[in-house]
């Protein structure tokens, strides 16, 4: 297990490599020029230098080398001093200063660097997708669980009819129906997402509960309806088995029979699909967080891409990769742990 | 030496068949029965074949031009909502009402069906041809077997939305020098999705492929000289029909969904140019003052995509053979 574990961990490192270098040569043919808003007056030599201080002018394979030192060695660096000199859960050790003014990945927006934009947005998206994510699995469970043991009944056709609507319904859509009928119409939750929003006492907090609900909601329906269709089906492969029999006849009761000894094997395959889903309900925020206007990583990819601001891009896009290759990685290394069926040596 | 055996002996009578023998049932007459059972793939099937023959006949129908401008008939609301507020501005003429330019509504959902439903099942199609061909390649010939489930693997760590996002917004300018607005963008938008949905496809194909590859009938083929193109063609892709049919639903569902996306975000078809997505999108601004700007289009996006999803679905039961006939 550990020697799968760590192979795949290595098979990682160039997977990731190659499609750095795939989005990098991507964004090297963009006919967008970052000079473009530069006023004509400025001479091109001027320019040239311009270009050449963005680092610009180099060409792509020296670009794309300066990126990796940037994104794999200088940020590691900053990243340490932060957590040594001024985090609270490691401040006690002492302080690193690894980093030595060296160029960071720098956003062509802001002119700041690109990673501390990052760690601002983060929270945001964090908070609302994370919890999305929660919410839809708490409730899928239980609905899955519930209709597989109930096959055929209405609980469980009326389940499958609002799963297939789930599948189908877009965000973008739910996302305006929800706030027209929500905070237009009833007024009960407001329908943009107030990220400045400070908690400090119940009634704030109200109000941060009551702005979370809206794309909470939107985001979970497209949990619910994956999750528990998985969860329903695999409930359903187990139910039949001669295991559950023997329980039964053992004279366990039906509700030991189904949440001990069919859930928890029907829960393997479900935990390696809510693994899986986890960069996909990522990429699905960036629909939510444009229409709620939440200020996450998704929205910050959106505003970058349209202000021509590649380092910003590139970046963003290489984290919404290397979340997708982690949550892969986690997934079959939890099959693996859960299931000791499945001997990958 | 027997008694000669008459030339047509007279049948046993209590063995003869009462009436006639029923003729021969088919595949895919088994297919059709137990498709016809799964009432929600009956309903999607019949919504999807209603939506594609109103978008493709509507205009013929409804001779009312979706980009004209009709300032003075701007923001009327559809007739129906004559029924609880007589006050509104309505018009027989614009039964769902018109936008803020006073194009009519009726005709726009016409018009951005055709380029949803266009987008839709090229992307399909084309996604369909690289995902089987790449299956039947790994499947079939071994040396690319590891090479192309590479590709795949990568393909699929791939994040596709920012990517998606990222490719059309770069690409747009020179293709649209290329082929035009529209034609640019649709070239960009179908090959970009196809390009980044036809793993599963592949996935799927390959397995069957490895599977099948072995069974008896392929040797018997090949033992009689069939050359490798025509076993594929003969022998090996009608036995994976099912899997890339049921496949090909799926395709189609989140083509129209993603084109419907990127057309939302603002990186789809140029202004213009009606596309469900993009009404949605424009409509979302004064959604307070009109919301069936809103839930026209949405609702549109969400029925066609609810019926090819229930479409699958009755495929799937109706194309597997342990459940055909239960």
């Amino acid at each position: 297990m550990l020697t799968f574990a760590v192979r795949r961990l290595i098979l990682a490192v160039p997977t990731l490599l190659f499609i750095s270098f795939v989005i990098f040569m991507l964004l090297q043919l963009a006919p967008g020029d970052p000079m473009a808003q530069v006023p004509l007056t400025v001479p091109p030599e001027v320019k040239e230098k311009m270009r050449q201080a963005l680092g610009v002018g180099e060409p792509p394979l020296v670009q794309y080398w300066k990126w990796l030192v940037q994104v794999f060695w200088i940020e590691p660096k900053v990243f340490i001093d932060y957590l040594t000199n001024s985090s609270t859960l490691l401040g006690w050790l002492p302080d690193t200063q690894l980093y030595q003014n060296e160029l960071r990945v720098i956003s062509w927006q802001t002119r700041s660097p690109v990673m501390d934009i990052v760690i601002q947005r983060i929270p945001q998206t964090l908070w609302v997708v994370g919890m999305a994510y929660v919410v839809g699995i708490l409730i899928a469970l239980p609905i899955g669980i519930y209709s597989a043991y109930r096959q055929y009944s209405v609980f469980d056709q009326s389940g499958t009819f609002i799963t297939m609507i789930g599948f189908s319904i877009p965000p973008f859509f739910t996302g305006p129906l929800l706030i027209v009928i929500f905070s237009v119409q009833l007024g009960w939750f407001p329908s943009i997402y107030d990220t400045t929003h400070v908690v400090n006492d119940w009634a704030s907090l109200k109000y941060q509960l009551q702005q979370m609900i809206l794309p909470v909601m939107v985001l979970a329906l497209q949990t619910t309806a994956q999750i528990s269709r998985y969860m329903r089906a695999s409930m359903l492969d187990n139910l039949n088995q001669d295991y559950v029999r023997t329980a039964r006849a053992k004279g366990l009761s039906e509700a030991v029979v189904v949440t001990v000894h069919v859930l928890r094997n029907s829960m393997i395959p479900v935990i390696t699909v809510i693994a899986l889903n986890v960069p996909s309900i990522f990429g699905g925020a960036i629909i939510t967080e444009n229409v709620f206007k939440v200020n996450g990583i998704g929205q910050l990819l959106i505003t970058a891409l349209f202000a021509n601001d590649l380092p910003m891009v590139m970046t963003l896009t290489f984290i919404f990769a290397v979340l997708i290759v982690l949550f892969n990685l986690i997934a079959d290394i939890l099959y693996g742990l859960l299931d000791p069926r499945i001997r990958y040596d | 030496m027997t008694e000669p055996v008459q030339a047509t002996p007279t049948p046993i009578e209590a063995l003869a068949d009462k009436g006639p023998l029923e003729p021969p049932r088919s595949q895919w007459k088994d297919v059709w029965d137990q498709f016809r059972k799964h009432k929600g793939a009956m309903f999607g099937g019949g919504f999807l074949l209603f939506i594609t023959l109103a978008v493709l006949l509507g205009p013929y129908l409804w001779q009312v031009d979706a980009q004209k401008l009709d300032i003075r008939n701007k923001d009327l609301r559809p007739i129906w909502t004559a029924l609880w507020d007589a006050g509104a501005k309505t018009a027989w003429s614009r039964p769902f009402g018109t936008d803020q330019l006073g194009r009519d509504q009726l005709a726009q959902i016409i018009q951005g069906g055709r380029t949803s439903m266009a987008v839709g099942w090229a992307a399909m199609i084309l996604s369909l041809i690289i995902g089987t061909t790449v299956g039947v390649m790994a499947g079939f010939v071994r040396k690319a077997d590891g090479l192309l489930m590479r590709l795949t693997d990568l393909f699929l760590s791939l994040p596709i939305l920012p990517l998606l996002l990222v490719a059309v917004t770069l690409f747009r300018q020179p293709l649209r020098e290329a082929f035009g607005p529209e034609g640019g963008m649709f070239v960009l938008i179908v090959g970009i999705i196809a390009i980044t949905s036809w793993m599963p496809t592949a996935r799927i194909v390959r397995g069957d492929i490895l599977a099948l590859k072995e069974r008896e009938f392929i040797l018997a083929a090949r033992s009689i000289g069939t050359t490798p193109f025509r076993i594929v063609q003969r022998h090996l892709l009608p036995n994976v029909l099912s899997p890339i049919m049921v496949s090909a639903t799926l395709g189609l569902a989140t083509a129209i969904i993603t084109e419907s996306a990127l057309s939302f975000l603002g990186v789809g078809f140029p202004s213009d140019f009606p596309t469900w997505g993009k009404m949605l999108a424009d409509a979302v601004q004064r959604m307070q003052q009109f919301p069936e700007r809103v839930y026209l289009p949405g609702i549109a996006i969400s029925l066609t995509v609810l019926s090819v999803n229930y479409l699958g679905d009755g495929l799937r039961d109706a194309l597997d053979p342990r459940i055909r006939g239960r």
